[in-house]
């Protein structure tokens, strides 16, 4: 009888290589979390007035690397770590290749590396190294070639990733020919397809553009047209920063709350949704660019309004999966169920708030994708406030939420103190809430984002929901509050990787009330989606992008480099070419002289 | 595929809703007549402006009836004319483009709000109220002065508007 009473093995029981590669991902994450949360309360605190402990000249490399490190490297690690983890467990066997996996793993780790280095020698002016472009590098502007070669080498290492998971799942479905594709893996799946058709457009204006013109190779580039292949991907990036969250939302979050996902066809009907509509929308970033038809922009405006479709969706189904866990906790009434969930628990508790919050992210996102309100909000504060919202808190409490109820299970460690984790995620909603409110009023009176002095000499702002300082005070709180949560995040988790291993922290997730036998068969035909979101792409940006570059040309007009990289660069190479050429050159005659 | 009724609503109010908001996005373009930044200006050679008859002097010009045109130049780290002086309850359009990098171009408070891009030349329509001084801000990343690049508009009587020009100052 000792079968019965052994517990169940956890997924690092099961599947101890997958379980390493993910927590190395998830730790690659958290420290990019940790720098991303320094340079962030050092940003909040500077632009606030409240502590400028750099010069001013210095907060955009504070911001380029709060920026990079937290929505491409924190974000992204993460999702590499579920995404391996959620493939491993749907198809219920091991990765066809465990050395792949660990081999774009270290690409990926490279990659960043490199970026995240020419980011900070910016703070060192004896380098010669910078890269204070922002996260959206907008040429003219240069950063240093290293910043754009990892960019590009850290996003070949997601597509090899995303090529480990899909072999993956073409070995399953060798053994398993007539099943349906596992929930999970199908989301990993439709989200990856997504990816290789987002991020080829950066991979384009990287490769083709900007790393050649930062070698010197090319004088100059057309900034409409890098710019326009940037929100080519700057808008998908955004959904493949979310859907791990909704991945965790339709699939985790029913579980814990005691009940089951309401509807597996609907869950695949909102992520063949975003496969088709996240991509032909990154036009919406440019409503106020120059040299862009307006016609462009409405139809990139109507497709964005039909993106809210699946999150309203997914709205409905996690609500009314979650009231389902409470009533089958005995919840009753038509309000009162919301007594009967577990609040305590900080894994609950946290992806709730960050629901309830991508609520509010999503009404302030109308008013941005709204062509003509948006001159409004266009480049003012308003729009980190919007974003810190959805990536900030949607994506990030919910993956903060969710390394309480999966890190046991990959490490076999409970977790330290799930108190200090229930009070770590309210602490993060509070700071927020007042943080980002502050933002949207401080946008509407048209206080810029993006800069270290928000305050001007000439002029003062006028007074909206509370003046400027006190908004900014409001801001400061909120910031600190945000630093504080994230330090006692990572705090617990370290001190969970200190517990000992016990057993018996294994979790299973139990099937849909409507599963995917009711879901027509046509959902899974994954090449009919790529082809009908390929489609779309094609429509609707093939005239725009023709039009940009016959306007200004493949290489742009007479626009300068701003600052040079490569002349500096070249000149210290002369330097020290020169005498080697010099002392090959007299060794050359000598010998001559010899043979002579 | 079975689709549980009430969802079958909040799918029939979500479709609503999206359709709201693209009607009101045509309503303002259509009623109101909120326009685009479009591409309605050609394209321009962001080295060359000094050779532009429109760039070479930045300056606000009176084009017809009420109607003004301001020629603005943005740059690392200020926008010339500084500043752009208006006469008031009239129509200006904005011609504005960039030496060097990308800039915004925002008064600040109103939705008076472009990207400035070199190379091109983005042209915004407002109605002036009455008189009143204006932040200028560039909102978008452009160096690291950023944060020093500033503009006025001030909206001027037009006594105090035809008095300026008249005495020689083009701005």
């Amino acid at each position: 009888m000792s079968d019965a009473i052994e517990a169940e093995q956890s997924f690092v029981d099961k599947f101890p290589q997958e379980a390493r590669v993910v927590r190395a991902a998830l730790l690659s994450s958290f420290f990019a979390l940790t720098l991303g949360a320094v340079f962030g309360i050092v940003q909040t605190l500077h632009r606030t007035d409240v502590a400028r402990i750099i010069p001013s000249t210095d907060y955009y490399t504070v911001l380029t690397a709060h920026g990079v490190f937290m929505v491409i490297s924190f974000t992204i690690f993460f999702l590499v770590g579920l995404f391996t983890w959620a493939v491993t467990r749907s198809l219920d066997r091991p990765l066809i290749d465990i050395r792949i996996t660990w081999t774009w793993y270290a690409i990926m780790a490279v990659g960043m590396t490199m970026t995240g280095v020419s980011i900070l020698a910016g703070f060192f002016p004896a380098l010669d190294m910078s890269a204070d472009v922002l996260f959206t590098f907008y040429a003219p502007l240069q950063a240093h070639p290293m910043f754009y070669a990892g960019l590009a080498v850290f996003i070949v290492g997601s597509w090899i990733a995303g090529a480990d998971w899909f072999r993956t799942f073409l070995a399953w479905k060798r053994d398993h020919p007539d099943e349906r594709i596992p929930l999970q893996t199908f989301m990993v799946l439709t989200t990856m397809a997504m990816w290789y058709i987002a991020s080829s457009a950066v991979a384009a204006s990287v490769l083709i553009f900007l790393l050649p013109w930062s070698l010197g190779f090319i004088d100059q580039v057309n900034p409409t047209l890098t710019r326009t292949l940037f929100w080519f991907f700057g808008h998908p990036v955004v959904y493949f920063w979310l859907m791990p969250a909704y991945l965790l939302w339709y699939t985790v979050l029913p579980k814990i709350a005691g009940g089951r996902l309401f509807s597996d066809p609907l869950a695949r009907v909102v992520f063949v949704l975003f496969l088709l509509l996240s991509t032909p929308v990154g036009i919406h970033h440019q409503y106020l660019d120059p040299g862009i038809a307006e016609g462009f922009k409405f139809i990139s405006m109507t497709n964005t309004m039909f993106l809210l479709l699946p999150s309203l969706l997914t709205a409905f189904t996690v609500v009314a999966s979650v009231e389902y866990g409470a009533r089958q906790r005995g919840g009753t009434g038509l309000l009162g169920w919301l007594t009967d969930l577990p609040w305590r628990d900080p894994a609950f508790t946290g992806m709730m708030l960050a629901g309830l919050m991508f609520a509010a992210g999503g009404f302030s996102g109308m008013v941005n994708a709204g062509m003509n309100i948006n001159y409004m909000i266009h480049n003012t504060i308003w729009v980190p406030g919007h974003f810190h919202l959805t990536v900030g808190t949607a994506v990030a409490l919910t993956f903060m939420a969710a390394t309480y109820w999966i890190w046991p299970q990959i490490s076999n460690k409970p977790i330290y103190s799930r108190s200090i984790g229930l009070f770590q995620v309210v602490v993060w909603f509070i700071g927020m809430a007042l943080m980002s409110n502050a933002m949207h009023a401080q946008g509407i009176m048209g206080v810029p984002r993006r800069t270290a002095e928000p305050e001007y000499s000439g002029f003062e702002y006028a007074t909206m929901f509370g003046g400027f300082e006190e908004l900014n005070v409001q801001i400061a709180i909120g910031g600190t509050l945000l630093f504080v949560s994230t330090v006692l995040f990572i705090g617990n988790l370290v001190l969970t990787m200190g517990n000992p291993k016990v057993s018996g922290l294994a979790e299973s997730l139990p099937p849909a009330l409507s599963g995917p036998n009711d879901a027509p068969k046509v959902l899974d035909s994954l090449r009919l989606w790529v082809g009908i979101a390929l489609t779309l792409v094609v429509l609707a940006y093939a005239l725009p992008l023709a039009a940009i570059i016959n306007r200004g040309g493949l290489l742009g007009p007479g626009v300068g480099t701003y600052p040079a990289w490569i002349a500096p660069t070249l000149d210290a190479l002369a330097a020290a070419v020169t005498p080697l050429v010099g002392a090959i050159g007299k060794v050359a005659a000598s010998l001559v002289g010899v043979i002579l | 595929m079975h689709i549980h009724a009430y969802e079958k609503l909040w799918l029939a109010a979500s479709i609503l809703l999206i359709l709201l908001l693209i009607g009101s996005v045509t309503y303002g373009a259509v009623g109101p007549g909120v326009a685009m930044v479009t591409d309605s200006e050609q394209p321009i050679d962001a080295q060359a402006l000094d050779e532009d008859d429109r760039f070479s002097e930045p300056r606000v010009e009176q084009v017809g009836d009420n109607e003004y045109a301001a020629y603005v130049v943005a740059y690392q780290f200020g926008f010339e004319p500084t500043p752009i002086v208006v006469p008031e309850n009239s129509t200006v359009t904005f011609y504005i483009t960039s030496r060097d990098v990308i800039h915004g171009f925002e008064v600040a408070g109103t939705n008076a709000n472009t990207m400035v891009v070199p190379g091109e030349v983005s042209q915004i329509t407002v109605e002036t109220d009455d008189r009143q001084e204006y932040g200028l801000i560039c909102n978008e990343y452009c160096g690291a002065g950023h944060h020093v690049m500033e503009g006025k508009v001030n909206v001027v009587s037009q006594a105090e508007f035809d008095d300026r020009n008249d005495g020689g100052d083009d701005a």
